[in-house]
């Protein structure tokens, strides 16, 4: 019987829904900071779960960049086996109550189900959050035995979500891994970028402790490059390196005012509410612009958590400011609807070109522009076309500029013979992430380009079996 | 203690003691509710593994920084940050520093003059007990001026009208090196500029991460935007947009105003 008969035979016996996502009421959630999905109950996570029809050439894992078992943890889910689902998925991913809430299911796994033919795919990326927060809850995780120490060690560069990843690959593989972080706690773009709302830091902070009591060492305030150069490491006797250092700094627009006060970078604003937690001001001591009416530029997944970022400190008004349509917008389409949801307002085929400041120097008024789609460019999206004489003003008294980052330059800078592309990241020889310097590997957003934490997650996961093969060589 | 508010700090960070060069800082977090701030290295021990820190009380954070005891930890340092000083091949050098600043400007003083600069020093302070650092500058110079706002010691009068008087004496200067209060320097790269003297300002806005993640710091130096973080904490004097810098650090006044006075409460100590 083929998966499409399957389909079909499903379709007589199956009335099931895909089942919803259980959530906090927008009106209450743009009070808080809590997080906005409840989660499923264990028993809708087993209905669920018997929708799979457990297809025997899966499309959903050669769509996953780890590739997770996933008809394998779902039928364990169906069988009510949570713990045994939660030991599938950590078989190729360390990362599960993380991926489950921020991976992209839908142009993903989900994409690939062969149920989404005809009605909804299977809510993986439900299954697998709720089989992870079953798993930490019932303080049930398992340390698996590790196998005797290789006596090799190996440097990871930054503790974002590639780097997590090799480091629990590599410290199974009986390896000593210390990670070296420049901020003060681990988790990188997790911990400073996406909000509390969309990923509670305790469960970041659950997945580092768990990969140290692996044994992966966390070196944190180290800013390599300045205190150590890869150079150094090498000489303290380290094997390998890898560098997952993300593509930390942040593009302007470069366009008049853009320096006033209250107007930050999305990186500086996530930064100071997520990992500083300014939103707590006093308690914590890092303030933040309350705004009340705040335009975020941008239509990515970090514009809208930009956005609901300022709803929840308070804003009146809160904007997306996007210079072409709904359609083209890079965010997910989950994010979307949740700031819709949440009252965001939405001002597409619309781009800034000035700011104007007040006498002490603070934004008061945006000049924008109008646009219109013209020709498909590069990246397959109609390029937006300025309207001229279209200019208009919007009252604004904080902005985030969220248009997208760049590679940070301190490591190339500072490790002789290591390439960078004309954008500044990091040339690599294969798809493990070899660089042009010996011993050195690198992956995520430094060697790509701002992406996806699961796309970072596959780097880490591919580079960590060629460190393997490489230190055992030596 | 070296003034009424005025403190110096020596911190155990011995990879950092290791590297660091003048002009580079440290970010400093005292605890896991603390924020994060910028501060120049004054001087390192390497073979101690020690860093001297000089700040003025202004806020929370550096009134809690002074409150601390012989033994006690800050929670994180950050560091060496920033490009350090360029020192080579300079023949003469005015240093001009006020108030705090002070403390910056004499670890390049005394890299200078370690280099086999020829180093002119004018430090200034709003009155006699507000002065730091005098024996130490003095020792990286080969002339100290001195300046008071109100008389009470040195000069009377501004460190830049010293810095006037120098250049007009004719002799040759190669370069200028001022830190102080925003205001100060700006008066200070304006003395300069029609002499065309390179003069370097190092500046200390708000930061974050201090890496180049964040942005916070950036500045207008020559009508572009740069980052004090990896691209200063020096800059070209003559190209600063002073103005913009000083709004920028007035971004939080009454946020800081509100930590501070609850901090002084005891409501959130």
């Amino acid at each position: 019987m083929t998966d499409q008969e399957k389909t079909e035979k499903k379709e007589k016996k199956e009335r099931v829904p895909r089942q919803g996502m259980p959530e906090q009421d927008p009106g209450v959630r743009v009070t808080n900071f809590d997080e906005v999905p409840i989660g499923y109950s264990p028993e809708t996570a087993m209905l669920e779960a018997k929708r799979c029809i457990q297809c025997k050439k899966p499309g959903c894992v050669s769509g996953c960049p780890v590739d997770v078992d996933i008809p394998g943890f779902v039928q364990l889910v169906a069988d009510g086996d949570f713990l045994g689902a939660a030991r599938k998925i950590k078989e190729t991913n360390c990362l599960p109550a993380v991926c489950g809430r921020v991976c992209p299911q839908e142009d993903q796994c989900e994409k690939l189900c062969v149920l989404g033919k005809k009605w909804d795919p299977v809510a993986v990326g439900r299954l697998e959050r709720f089989v992870a927060d079953f798993e930490r809850k019932a303080g049930t995780i398992e340390i698996p035995a590790l196998p005797a120490s290789t006596g090799k060690r190996i440097a990871v560069i930054g503790a974002g979500p590639a780097g997590l990843t090799i480091a629990g690959d590599l410290v199974k593989m009986g390896h000593g891994v210390t990670i070296f972080e420049a901020l003060h706690k681990s988790g990188g773009v997790l911990i400073y970028g996406i909000p509390e709302f969309r990923l509670p830091k305790s469960i970041v902070d659950a997945e580092v402790e768990f990969l140290q009591k692996l044994g992966v060492k966390i070196v944190l305030n180290a800013a390599i490059g300045r205190v150590k150069t890869i150079d150094d490491l090498f000489a303290e006797g380290f094997h390998a390196v890898f560098l997952g250092v993300g593509a930390g700094a942040p593009v302007f627009m470069n366009i008049p005012g853009e320096n006033f006060s209250g107007i930050y970078s999305a990186n500086e604003y996530l930064t100071r509410s997520n990992l500083m937690k300014a939103y707590r001001f006093p308690e914590y001591d890092t303030p933040i612009a309350k705004g009340k009416n705040v335009a975020v530029i941008g239509g990515g997944n970090v514009a809208m958590d930009s956005v609901r970022t300022a709803l929840r400190l308070g804003a009146e008004n809160a904007y997306i400011i996007y210079r072409r349509t709904k359609t083209e917008m890079p965010a997910r389409a989950e994010e979307v609807h949740h700031a819709e949801e949440e009252g965001v307002q939405f001002t597409f085929l619309t781009n800034p070109i000035e700011y104007i400041g007040d006498e002490k120097g603070w934004v008061r008024q945006m000049v924008c522009q109008r646009m219109e789609l013209g020709e498909p460019d590069d990246s397959g999206r109609r390029r937006p076309v300025i309207i001229k004489g279209s200019e208009f003003t919007i009252d604004i008294d904080t902005v985030v500029v969220s248009v997208g980052t760049m590679a940070n330059p301190v490591i190339p800078m500072t490790t002789p013979g290591l390439d960078t592309n004309r954008w500044g990241y990091i040339v690599t020889k294969d798809e493990t992430g070899e660089t042009t310097r010996k011993g050195v590997w690198a992956g995520g957003d430094i060697v790509t380009g701002a992406a996806t934490v699961i796309l970072a997650m596959g780097a880490g996961r591919k580079a960590a079996r060629a460190i393997h093969d490489y230190v055992m060589s030596l | 203690m070296l003034s009424e508010n005025i403190v110096k700090t020596v911190l155990e960070a011995p990879d950092i003691a290791k590297k660091r060069k003048a002009g580079q800082f440290v970010i400093l977090m005292i605890d896991e509710k603390g924020e994060r701030i910028p501060l120049t290295i004054v001087d390192s021990d390497p073979v101690k593994g020690t860093l001297t820190i000089i700040y003025q009380v202004v806020g929370k954070t550096t009134d809690q920084l002074a409150r601390l005891e012989v033994g006690d930890i800050i929670q994180h340092v950050l560091g060496p940050l920033g490009h350090p000083t360029e020192i080579e091949g300079i023949e003469t050098a005015v240093c001009v520093g006020g108030g705090v600043g002070i403390g910056v400007l004499y670890p390049i003083a005394k890299a200078l003059k370690e280099k086999g600069t020829r180093v002119i020093s004018v430090i200034g302070a709003r009155t006699k007990s507000l002065l730091i650092l005098e024996e130490e500058t003095r020792s990286a110079s080969a002339e100290l001026h001195i300046t008071t706002d109100d008389g009470t010691y040195g000069r009377h009068g501004f460190v830049s009208d010293v810095l006037k008087d120098i250049i007009d004496s004719g002799q040759k200067i190669d370069r200028v090196f001022t830190i102080g209060p925003v205001p100060m320097m700006r008066v200070v790269a304006n003395v300069t500029r029609p002499h065309n003297i390179k003069t370097l300002v190092s500046l200390n806005p708000i930061m974050v991460d201090g890496t180049g993640m964040c942005g916070a710091c950036r500045v207008t130096v020559g009508g572009k935007t740069k980052f004090t973080c990896v691209d200063g904490p020096e800059f070209d004097g003559h190209e600063v947009d002073f103005g913009l810098l000083m709004s920028r650090l007035r971004m939080y006044i009454d946020q800081e105003q509100e930590a501070r006075e609850r901090c002084r409460c005891g409501k959130n100590d």
